[in-house]
């Protein structure tokens, strides 16, 4: 593994498989238990960073730091001296100087991540920077996946809807491709992004075209507050072509299962009866998210860290 | 000369076995009858063997079937199950990330039970003591017990073995390498 986890891009098939069994065996190393905690990452202090509002990726990360007994900082950055001017930089260097082991950044600008990464000497992990990135979303979900479907080689997964400004749809065709899944993305022409046909999937406009074929149907969350512009007539007119409901789900194989990363526009993307079916893996997301961020916790923190080793 | 010199190398490299397939096997069933000795009629049923992973484990499944065996509980088999403690362990820093091994307790949990844990070798007491505390997590067994195939010595904490498959007095320098069937094809113990 390497030192940051930034992009689903830099994980090949062996890191991405570790991260994945690791998840696993955490996962069975805590089941039944009533204390679900573990001494590993004592002495550790993870900050969590935040440019940018999040529920559930924020507070899973922290769970997940503080399951494996890390010491966790929760920074938001409004209410901080980010407000008075502080640069991403400044930030980080003052964050380190208090001894951040590991950085979880969110962050509204695309690449912000990466930056960080070269200036601190700890960990960074991406928890979503603009359009562009979400790797841990991308391996909750595949660990999802493997979960219900037992594979992710050869599983067709459907990713519907607002492509265009889903940072978890491009981890996920990145990541899905790389453990062997074929990806069909489904979205209207304008809610795809440009260079879309290089991307390792196929894209189609046609969402009932793909259902039945589809052991995966993600869907996306339509992103109103980074729309500024009218990428489509009405809600009801995106609704009645891209959400998915009842009628839809009934075309659907019987093992197919339903997927979103949330949060979700009930009775836009998704129905609420089909959030709330057996299909849907919704809730389950959450949970294995706390698997997948202990296990990315433990492969970059429970060893022995650069400079440690450096003296060993 | 130079002939000689390598044929010593080679015997080092090779090191010298101290357990081969059958003396395995005869201390397997030894500790067997020690574990039904020790437990008794009154408490035999409450018998759970926990493997250390990585050769913990298959040890722990041919005890409880040996223990099987000899009391013949063949319609009621002895609860077998593995307890990975790296996510416990006090030297994680000292070296690149470990990978972790399966845990698995088996149904009925350890709660009021008699649990064995086994290990293949036992040295500095670090990996029991990590053992123990991944145990106190998932419940309260009544009794936990230690057997191990080896035990050679240097110990850093107040632990010892109940059920001890062979003494090995080694230096710190020397490695015990134990080999199973299950886990490398052969069974038998060799210092090196």
């Amino acid at each position: 593994m390497r030192r940051h986890l930034l992009s689903a891009a830099d994980l090949d098939l062996a890191d991405a498989t570790l991260i994945l069994d690791t998840a696993e065996l955490i996962d069975t190393a805590l089941a039944g238990r009533e204390v679900k905690k573990l001494p590993t990452l004592r002495g550790r202090t993870v900050v969590n960073l935040f440019f940018e509002d999040s529920t559930r990726t924020r507070i899973s990360f922290e769970l997940a730091a503080k399951r494996l007994s890390a010491d966790v900082i929760n920074f938001a950055a409004k209410g901080s001296s980010v407000s008075k001017g502080e640069s991403l930089k400044d930030t980080a260097l003052t964050l380190e100087a208090m001894g951040a082991d590991a950085i979880v950044c969110r962050h509204s600008a695309s690449g912000a991540p990466h930056r960080l990464a070269e200036w601190v000497q700890g960990s960074v992990i991406n928890a979503g920077d603009g359009t562009h990135e979400h790797p841990t979303q991308a391996l909750l979900d595949a660990y999802t996946i493997r979960r219900r479907l037992g594979r992710l080689d050869g599983v067709r997964v459907a990713i519907v809807g607002d492509v265009l400004h889903s940072r978890v749809a491009r981890s996920n065709v990145v990541l899905l491709d790389t453990l062997g899944a074929h990806v069909t993305l489904v979205a209207p022409p304008t809610l795809l992004p440009v260079g879309v046909e290089s991307w390792p999937a196929e894209i189609s406009y046609d969402l009932d075209a793909v259902l039945p074929k589809a052991e995966v149907v993600m869907m996306l969350r339509v992103q109103q507050e980074r729309m500024n512009a009218s990428y489509f007539p009405s809600v009801r007119e995106y609704s009645r072509r891209y959400g998915l409901d009842a009628r839809r789900m009934a075309a659907m194989s019987d093992e197919a299962i339903v997927m979103h990363p949330g949060p979700m526009n009930r009775g836009m993307e998704i129905a609420a009866e089909v959030a709330d079916s057996v299909r849907s893996t919704i809730v389950e997301q959450v949970s294995n998210g706390l698997s997948v961020r202990m296990a990315v916790l433990y492969l970059l923190l429970g060893g022995a860290s650069t400079s440690e080793a450096g003296v060993a | 000369m130079r002939a000689a010199q390598k044929a010593v190398q080679t015997a080092a490299a090779s090191g010298r076995t101290i357990l081969d397939s059958p003396a395995i096997a005869r201390v397997i069933d030894r500790i067997a009858h020690e574990i039904i000795e020790r437990a008794g009629d009154e408490h035999l049923g409450e018998l759970t063997l926990l493997g250390i992973p990585t050769r913990g484990g298959p040890l722990a499944s041919r005890l409880a079937q040996r223990i099987g065996l000899f009391v013949d509980r063949s319609a009621d088999p002895i609860p077998v199950g593995s307890v990975d403690i790296t996510l416990y362990r006090d030297d994680l820093r000292s070296r690149g990330v470990r990978p972790l091994s399966p845990t698995c307790i088996p149904d009925g949990g350890i709660e009021g039970r008699h649990v064995v844990l086994v290990d293949d070798v036992l040295y500095s007491g670090r990996t029991v003591r990590a053992a123990l505390d991944a145990l106190r997590e998932v419940g309260r067994p009544r009794v936990v017990q230690l057997a191990v195939l080896v035990d050679r010595g240097h110990r850093e904490l107040p632990i010892r073995a109940d059920y001890v498959g062979k003494n090995v007095p080694t230096s710190a320098r020397e490695q015990v390498r134990v080999s199973l069937v299950e886990t490398d094809g052969i069974d038998e113990v060799v210092v090196r």
